[in-house]
C-alpha cells in the first residue's frame, strides 16, 4: 500500500525536503492542530505516528499486527495491538480531539461501525481511503473485465485484505447516512497532488486516485 | 517420591541460607520501632528490614532511579553472583553496560520482597520477640505491602520519583500496584507477563504447591527450623508444579520430546527414565538450596490475594483514573500463567484512563519464563520504550 514517495508543499505545512514523509501523511498532519491528542488506528509501521510526534503532537496507536506494534514501540511511539473492529468500543467517548484511520477503512468488516465509533471517540475524524472510483479502477472493470489493481494496491480480489471498497462519492453518501459533517475533503491524484478544489465532485470522484477527509460529528 | 528424596542434595547450606535471611549479602536498609510497615491484614510490622542491590549511579537529579520488581522466586541479585548458588544475577541478559536496562545510564535498585528470605524481613528471620524464625507468626503480606515497603526504602534512599518501576509476573503485579498507588512517584511503568489479578487457575496452582509443602512431615506445622529440619521434598514438588506452569508445552517437547535420560530403554520402574523427569526433579532440588518453604507459602498467597479492580469497586479503569505514567505492557503468546488476554484486559483499562499505553505481544513458544530468556524483539521494545520516555523525563541518552 505505498503511496507516491513524492513530496510537495501543501496548505499549512512546511515542504518536508527530506522527503522522508508519504503525501497523504503530511496532508494528514497538516490538518491537525499543534498540541492535540491524536489516535492512529492502524498505524502500521508509526510513520504517521513520528511525523506527529515531530509536530508536538500527543499520538496514540492502534495495529492490528503484531510486527508493526512491535517496530512501533520499539520506536518509542505508545502504540497497542488491537484491531479497529472489536476494539474501538473500548475507547471512552471524546479520549481524543482527533482519530485517524488512514488507507484501513476498506478493509474493515463493519466500516459504517468503525465510522462511527471513530467520532464517538474522537472529536473529529480524519479518514484517508483508495478511490474505487478512480479513472484507472473504472477502465480495468468495464475494459479488462477484471477486479481492478493498481501499483498502490496491488493484492489480487482473493487475497487481498480489502473487503470494503468504496468511491469517494459512496463515502460522501455514507457520511450524509449517519449525520458526519465534512470540514475538509481532499482528493490526492496518482502522482499525490490535490485535486483542483473548484472542480466539481464527479471529477474527484473520477481523477482522485485516493480522498482524504476531516470529519466532525453532524448537528 | 523416595525418588525425589534422593536427588535433594544432603548437603545444603541451610546455615548458610539461614544466615541470609537475617544478615544479608546485600546493603540493608532497617526500619526501627518507629516506622512500622502497616499492612494491609492489619499489623503494624515493626522492626523490620529490606534488602536491597543497587547497580549505576544515581544522577545530580535524581531522576534515573528504576526499581526492578522481582518474581516470586527471584530475589534482589539481579545482576551479581548469587550469594548462595553462586551462578550469575537473574537478569544479568537485560540488566548491564548497554543492555536495555542500562548499568551506565540508570540507577538501578532491586529489593527482595517482603515475605521473601533473603534478607527482607519474612518468615525465615528471626521474630525479635522470640529469638527464633517468625515460621506461621509472621503476618500475612500482600503485593500492596510489598510495595509499601518499597516506597519507604526509596524514601531513605532520597528519591522521590521512579524513572521507571520494571518487572515480570509476580514484580510485574508489584508495578501495577506501584503505579495503581502511587502514580505520581512512577514516570514510566513496564508490567511484564502479569496481571491486574491472579485468576483461579493460578491460585488452584499455587494451592497445589502449598498442599504439597505443608504434606511435607519435615515442614512439621512451619517450625521445621526448631527441629532442624526443612520440607525439601514438599518444596521441590511445588516447585516443580510451578515450573511446568512456567514453561509450554511446545518449549517442553522441543526441549526434551520423549527423550530418554542415560537410558535407550524404559527401566519399568518410576525412575527418572525421561529427561522432562529428571530435568524437572533437578529444578525441584536446586530449588530447595536457596528458598524457604514458608516463604514459598506466604509469597504465593500475596500473589493470590492480588487484584486491583476489587480494591477499586470492581472498574480496573479506576484505578488508572487521571495517570500520567507512561506504560509499556509486554506480553509473550505462548505465556498461558499470565495470558496475553490478561494484559490485554489492563490495556484497555488503561487506555480508558488515558494513560500513555505501548502494548507488545512477543512471539515466542518458551512460555511465561521468556521473560527471564534471550528474546531480542522484547529486549529491543524495553530498550526503545526506556530510551523515549527518557527522553521526555530529561534524562541525557548515553553513558
Amino acid at each position: 500500500m505505498a503511496l507516491q514517495e513524492q513530496t510537495l508543499p501543501l496548505p499549512g505545512i512546511a515542504p518536508d525536503r527530506t522527503g522522508k514523509y508519504r503525501t497523504d501523511h503530511l496532508l494528514v498532519a497538516g490538518m491537525i492542530e499543534p498540541g492535540s491528542r491524536v489516535l492512529d488506528v492502524g498505524c502500521g509501521d508509526g510513520e504517521l505516528l513520528q511525523l506527529l510526534e515531530s509536530r508536538g503532537i500527543d499520538g496514540r496507536g492502534i495495529e492490528l499486527s503484531r510486527e508493526g506494534v512491535n517496530r512501533c514501540v520499539a520506536k518509542g511511539l505508545a502504540v497497542v495491538q488491537g484491531d479497529a473492529d472489536t476494539d474501538l468500543v473500548n475507547y471512552p467517548d471524546d479520549a481524543f480531539d482527533y482519530v485517524i484511520l488512514s488507507q484501513t477503512l476498506q478493509a474493515t468488516r463493519q466500516p459504517r461501525v468503525v465510522l462511527e465509533n471513530l467520532l464517538r471517540i474522537g472529536r473529529r475524524a480524519i479518514v484517508s481511503f483508495p478511490n474505487f472510483g478512480f479513472w484507472k479502477m473504472r477502465l480495468q472493470l468495464l475494459v479488462g473485465g477484471h477486479m481492478p489493481r493498481t501499483e498502490n494496491l496491488p493484492a489480487t480480489w482473493y487475497d487481498t485484505a480489502n473487503i470494503h471498497f468504496c468511491t469517494i462519492k459512496d463515502f460522501v453518501e455514507l457520511c450524509d447516512a449517519i449525520n458526519v459533517k465534512m470540514e475538509r475533503s481532499v482528493a490526492l491524484d496518482l502522482y499525490g497532488r490535490p485535486v483542483p478544489l473548484n472542480l466539481p465532485w464527479w471529477v474527484w470522484n473520477m481523477f482522485g486516485e485516493q480522498g482524504v477527509f476531516l470529519l466532525s460529528r453532524g448537528k | 517420591m523416595t525418588e525425589l528424596k534422593s536427588i535433594v542434595s544432603p548437603a545444603i547450606q541451610i546455615d548458610d541460607r539461614l544466615h541470609e535471611a537475617d544478615h544479608p549479602s546485600s546493603a540493608v536498609a532497617k526500619f526501627g520501632m518507629d516506622q512500622p510497615l502497616k499492612l494491609d491484614c492489619g499489623v503494624d510490622l515493626a522492626p523490620f528490614q529490606i534488602a536491597y542491590q543497587t547497580y549505576g549511579e544515581l544522577n545530580a537529579d535524581r531522576s534515573n532511579a528504576i526499581l526492578i520488581c522481582h518474581a516470586l522466586t527471584g530475589d534482589q541479585h539481579v545482576f551479581n553472583t548469587h550469594p548462595i548458588t553462586g551462578k550469575p544475577g537473574w537478569w544479568d541478559t537485560m540488566v548491564g553496560p548497554g543492555l536495555p536496562l542500562d548499568t551506565s545510564q540508570y540507577f538501578i535498585i532491586c529489593a527482595n520482597v517482603i515475605g521473601g528470605c533473603m534478607g527482607s524481613t519474612g518468615p525465615a528471620s528471626t521474630n525479635p520477640a522470640t529469638g527464633k524464625p517468625w515460621g506461621l507468626d509472621f503476618p500475612i503480606i500482600t503485593i500492596p505491602d510489598m510495595v509499601r515497603a518499597q516506597t519507604m526504602l526509596i524514601d531513605r534512599l532520597g528519591i522521590d520519583t521512579l524513572f521507571s518501576v520494571v518487572g515480570g509476573s509476580m514484580g510485574g503485579m508489584q508495578v501495577l500496584q506501584w503505579t495503581a498507588a502511587y502514580p505520581d512517584r512512577v514516570f514510566s511503568a513496564l508490567p511484564i507477563a502479569c496481571a491486574t489479578r491472579h485468576s483461579a487457575q493460578n491460585i488452584a496452582f499455587h494451592e497445589l504447591g502449598r498442599q504439597a509443602i505443608m504434606a511435607d512431615p519435615d515442614w512439621r506445622g512451619g517450625r521445621y527450623v526448631d527441629h532442624g529440619s526443612h520440607p525439601h521434598r514438599g518444596l521441590a514438588v511445588a516447585r516443580m508444579a510451578g515450573h511446568i506452569t512456567y514453561l509450554s508445552d511446545a518449549a517442553l517437547h522441543r526441549k526434551f520430546g520423549r527423550r530418554m535420560q542415560d537410558r535407550d530403554l524404559p527401566t519399568f520402574s518410576f525412575d527418572a527414565d525421561f529427561q522432562v523427569e529428571s530435568y524437572l526433579r533437578y529444578q525441584g532440588s536446586s530449588f530447595v538450596e536457596r528458598f524457604d518453604a514458608n516463604s514459598y507459602l506466604y509469597l504465593t498467597r500475596a500473589m493470590d490475594y492480588f487484584d486491583i479492580a476489587a480494591d477499586h469497586g470492581g472498574v480496573l479503569a479506576k484505578a488508572f483514573r487521571g495517570i500520567k505514567t507512561r506504560f509499556c505492557v509486554v506480553s509473550f503468546t505462548s505465556d498461558w500463567l499470565f495470558p496475553t488476554s490478561e494484559s490485554r484486559a489492563l490495556v484497555h483499562a488503561l487506555n480508558a484512563s488515558s494513560a500513555r499505553v505501548s502494548f507488545a505481544e512477543i512471539e515466542t513458544d518458551r512460555g511465561h519464563d521468556a521473560f527471564l530468556l534471550d528474546v531480542p524483539e522484547f529486549f529491543d521494545i524495553v530498550r526503545a520504550f526506556l530510551q523515549s520516555a527518557g527522553k521526555a523525563h530529561g534524562l541525557k541518552a548515553g553513558g
